[in-house]
């Protein structure tokens, strides 16, 4: 792979923005456009920025596989564990009302729980996507 | 946005029909903000402009720029175009955009724009329906997400029997 010298210093100063631009997009999700989904899509692409700069030896070793195929199941358990947490305050699966001390606190927590959860699920997913295409072309 | 439809159906020049792929994606994004719909919009770009663009990069670099010039197929064209046929004779009947009495502007789209505000105390209704009344749906599409992910690991990276490599 070529290695150049602008590639590598604009890389160092996007990856950082675009990770922020994910996370604002997470927690911005309620207020404006945007979510979970995207959010996630966002963060992978920063990983990706990273694998395509620096090559994929230097992604494995920020992001191992075995941690996103971790992150990819904690998302899912997250967003089930939310809903099995409404159970233990005695109301229906996913029903949020019942997690804070009003409905709509409630109803807060929940979405941003489940939010997280799915965030967290795509962009290791679409990183982990990514990571073993690359790998599986340079085999 | 047409041209660079017909142009990815008929140049052979993969490369270049990744690229004007993703070129479509983004005008397509541009198309639902029109239609007042960002948060399709930012998942087009992110997914359909950013990442697929990227997944067939790769791709191609392990298959080959060049596309093998194939016969004249008449099958699937007539399949093609029966199906093109039936579907638009299906928008015939359909009912006008972003009329107020359309059938899915009556159902429950109301009550959630009405009293999302008051339930839900979020004020983007997207995610308050994404997030909360369809809590289950997302719920599926986060485990098929996770599935899928599954899959691909499985199939082409992630086990390796004893011995190779």
């Amino acid at each position: 792979m070529h290695d150049s010298l602008i590639l590598r210093v604009v890389a160092k100063f996007l990856i950082p923005v675009i990770v922020l631009f994910g996370l604002y997009v997470v927690f911005h999700g309620k207020l404006g456009p945007g979510g979970a989904f995207q959010a996630g899509v966002i963060l992978a692409s920063a990983l990706i920025v990273h694998m395509l700069v620096f090559g994929v030896d230097e992604t494995r070793r920020v992001a191992p596989p075995r941690v996103l195929r971790a992150l990819a199941a904690i998302g899912v358990l997250l967003y089930g564990g939310t809903g099995l947490a409404s159970f233990a305050f005695g109301a229906n699966y996913l029903d949020y009302n019942v997690l804070g001390s009003a409905p709509t606190a409630g109803q807060y927590l929940g979405i941003l729980l489940v939010e997280l959860g799915v965030c967290i699920t795509v962009s290791s997913t679409m990183a982990l996507l990514a990571l073993l295409f690359a790998e599986r072309v340079r085999a | 946005m047409l041209i660079t439809a017909i142009f990815v159906a008929f140049s052979r020049d993969l490369m270049a029909v990744v690229m004007v792929f993703g070129a479509y994606s983004l005008l397509s994004a541009g198309m639902f903000v029109v239609m007042d719909a960002p948060d399709v919009a930012f998942t087009e770009a992110a997914v359909g402009a950013g990442v697929s663009t990227l997944l067939m990069l790769i791709a191609l670099s392990k298959t080959g720029r060049f596309e093998r010039r194939a016969g004249r197929q008449w099958l699937p064209l007539g399949i093609t175009l029966v199906t093109t046929a039936v579907l638009v004779y299906g928008t015939l009947d359909m009912p006008k955009v972003g009329h107020p009495e359309n059938p899915v502007h009556q159902h429950v789209a109301p009550r959630y724009l009405e009293e999302s505000g008051q339930e839900i105390g979020i004020p983007n209704v997207v995610t308050s329906v994404l997030a909360s009344y369809r809590g289950f749906d997302t719920f599926g599409e986060v485990v098929v997400v996770f599935t899928a992910g599954l899959g691909v690991w499985l199939l082409i990276g992630g086990i390796r029997r004893k011995g190779d490599r």
